[in-house]
């Protein structure tokens, strides 16, 4: 049972409920904006480096802007990178296209399009974090709704985000007095497994039908209404359209190079 | 199986998200339309369950490695394949923004790939055929084994065609498939050990949750059809391991019209054509092109150095097999869809 875990989604939740400019802009706006962010790191060619480095500068101010600490995004982005890597590495090994020399050293295609990789994951991961960090998954549900998705999975979301806590809470606790009775021994036969995750399912069950009691003496026909308070301002706005200007910007025209050619009196 | 947004082109991501973001809009009516209230708690809770369950490894019998429930057939069982698509889509969703397995991109994709077949193809036609309330042990522990394992397989089966098409990953359809589908059977059987753990329990304890899979007894010709996927998937996977080169004759026309045995490198099949659509859209088509065309030269070595491994024979197999498979599910799932209609 991983834990550390759910310490990091009540984490995550605290970040979410903060209070600065950037949690309180709507949003749709915040969410669009990572979206255009992703695309546009995707489109980027297969061999792209140096074109992708200004993009850093999202998940930064954002994070700068929002409070969020970037240890916290980085850990999990870490966590996340065994995928990406077993994927990705298997390009250096097919692809041994020599593209680069830098001194002695000849790069190929394989190992840039593996960086590629690297660095497109961080950035849209990082996003995906960043997104939720600096909104919170409420206002991102209520955010959801008013973008047409349906209700039902917008308060699906929510009982899902809310109930997580408490059902996590109690495997933990029932796997903490299965290990104090097994001696020592941390892992779970198939046999113990079944049973202690058939009586999770039922006491999850039961609880399902005490809340939906609990909610229907309280006068519940089926709609859950989520209060909308926010309208996009001209902040919201300036938001979205600085930052997709921004995206636009780079994609088309790549600092990093001009800046290294400057650098190197190359043009 | 999670992917993840860096190998995801926004074509394929875009593509995958509409059909997800569809499915889900026809789940969320499909449901609205029973007026079951009591489903939506439901819903929540089992999908936190499900969450929580998946943090919880059990020792794999014989192996002395550890295995966790992914829960899409579990979930389908307990609460029908409408509500258990809507309550994955919210588990990846969740999964997506808190501990980045996965991306936003690639969320459609993963929606898709773990929710969909399970719900949609491996329990009304393998599941639902070989479970009810009153089935023996065996029943109940060989059709979640099947129906997992058949799920899975076409899980990473699509896996391995969002990745190729979406062409980031260098990796050749071929070579990926062999790397997915064997792991990905051994990931089944464990899925579905568990699922049957859970579920025996539950039959046990109280048979009346799991009334929903009662509702609708299988008829003859499903039977019939599912021994019939089930025997082509057998046969596509299993017998062409064994099979000579031109036993099946996709191989044969694939030398007779490339002029090479193997299957083609990437940049060969759909990824030329990718290529030349990516020429067309590209803001700079000779900077991708060159690299691809001097790549290729160079890859057609490496592909034949590349281990020993034939990926031909099975490949060819499985591919048909798990074409099959969908076809037959297609049908089988459509009749359903008219029965429920009458």
């Amino acid at each position: 049972m991983k834990a550390a875990r759910y310490i990091e989604v009540g984490q995550m939740d605290e970040l979410g409920r903060l209070d600065t400019p950037l949690h309180r802009l709507d949003a749709r706006v915040k969410m669009a904006a990572v979206v255009l962010f992703v695309v546009t790191v995707m489109s980027f060619p297969r061999y792209e480096i140096s074109g992708l480095m200004p993009l850093f500068l999202f998940p930064f101010v954002l994070m700068g802007s929002g409070k969020i600490p970037f240890g916290a995004i980085f850990k999990k982005v870490a966590l996340a990178l065994p995928f990406a890597l077993f994927v990705g590495l298997f390009n250096p090994l097919l692809d041994r296209t020599p593209v680069l020399t830098l001194g002695p050293w000849t790069i190929s295609g394989g190992w840039l399009s593996f960086f590629s990789i690297l660095l497109r994951f961080t950035l849209t991961v990082s996003a995906a974090l960043i997104l939720l960090a600096c909104t919170g998954i409420y206002r991102l549900c209520a955010g959801l709704e008013r973008l047409g998705v349906p209700p039902l999975f917008a308060t699906q979301l929510l009982f899902l985000y809310r109930y997580l806590f408490v059902i996590g809470g109690e495997a933990l606790r029932m796997i903490r007095s299965v290990r104090m009775r097994s001696a020592g021994s941390k892992k779970l036969s198939l046999r113990i497994y079944s049973t202690l995750t058939g009586h999770l399912l039922l006491r999850s069950i039961d609880r399902a039908q005490r809340i939906y009691r609990a909610m229907v003496s309280r006068g519940f026909d089926g709609q859950i209404r989520v209060l909308h308070r926010t309208r996009p301002g001209w902040r919201d706005l300036l938001f979205l359209i600085g930052w997709s200007a921004f995206f636009i910007l780079v994609r088309f025209y790549n600092p990093a190079v001009a800046l290294g050619g400057w650098l190197t009196g190359e043009h | 199986m999670h992917m993840a947004d860096a190998l995801i082109s926004p074509a394929v991501g875009g593509t995958m998200w509409a059909v997800t973001g569809g499915l889900i809009a026809w789940c969320a009516k499909k449901i609205r339309a029973v007026h079951e209230d009591r489903l939506i708690p439901m819903m929540g809770v089992l999908g936190a369950f499900v969450f929580t369950a998946q943090m919880i490894n059990f020792t794999i019998p014989a192996t002395g490695s550890s295995g966790h429930l992914g829960g899409g057939l579990l979930l389908t069982a307990l609460l029908g394949p409408y509500a258990a698509f809507l309550v994955m889509a919210s588990i990846l969703t969740v999964q997506a923004l808190f501990f980045a397995d996965g991306g936003l991109l690639a969320l459609g994709c993963n929606i898709f790939n773990l929710g969909f077949f399970p719900a949609f193809i491996a329990y009304p036609l393998i599941y639902r055929i070989f479970v009810n309330a009153s089935s023996s042990r065996l029943r109940l522990w060989s059709g979640s084994v099947l129906a997992a394992v058949a799920g899975l397989q076409l899980g990473a089966f699509a896996v391995v065609l969002e990745t190729t098409l979406s062409g980031i990953s260098d990796l050749s359809f071929s070579t990926f498939v062999l790397l997915m589908q064997p792991i990905h059977l051994a990931i089944g059987v464990v899925e579905g050990l568990a699922t049957a753990a859970v579920v025996s329990v539950v039959m046990h304890a109280r048979p009346e949750t799991l009334a929903v899979q009662d509702a609708e007894r299988p008829t003859m010709t499903r039977r019939a059809l599912i021994w019939l996927i089930l025997i082509a998937v057998l046969l596509g996977g299993v017998v062409s391991w064994f099979a000579s080169g031109r036993l099946d004759g996709l191989e044969w026309s694939l030398k007779k019209t490339t002029g090479h045995e193997d299957l083609p490198a990437p940049e060969e099949g759909i990824h030329s054509y990718l290529a030349q659509w990516q020429e067309k859209t590209a803001f700079f088509p000779d900077y991708t092109f060159k690299a691809e065309e001097a790549e290729s030269g160079l890859q057609q070595e490496d592909e034949s150095a590349w281990p020993t491994v034939d990926a031909g024979t099975s490949f060819s197999g499985l591919l048909g097999g798990l074409i099959t498979l969908a076809v037959a599910a297609g049908i089988g799932y459509s009749l359903q869809a008219r029965r429920k209609n009458e």
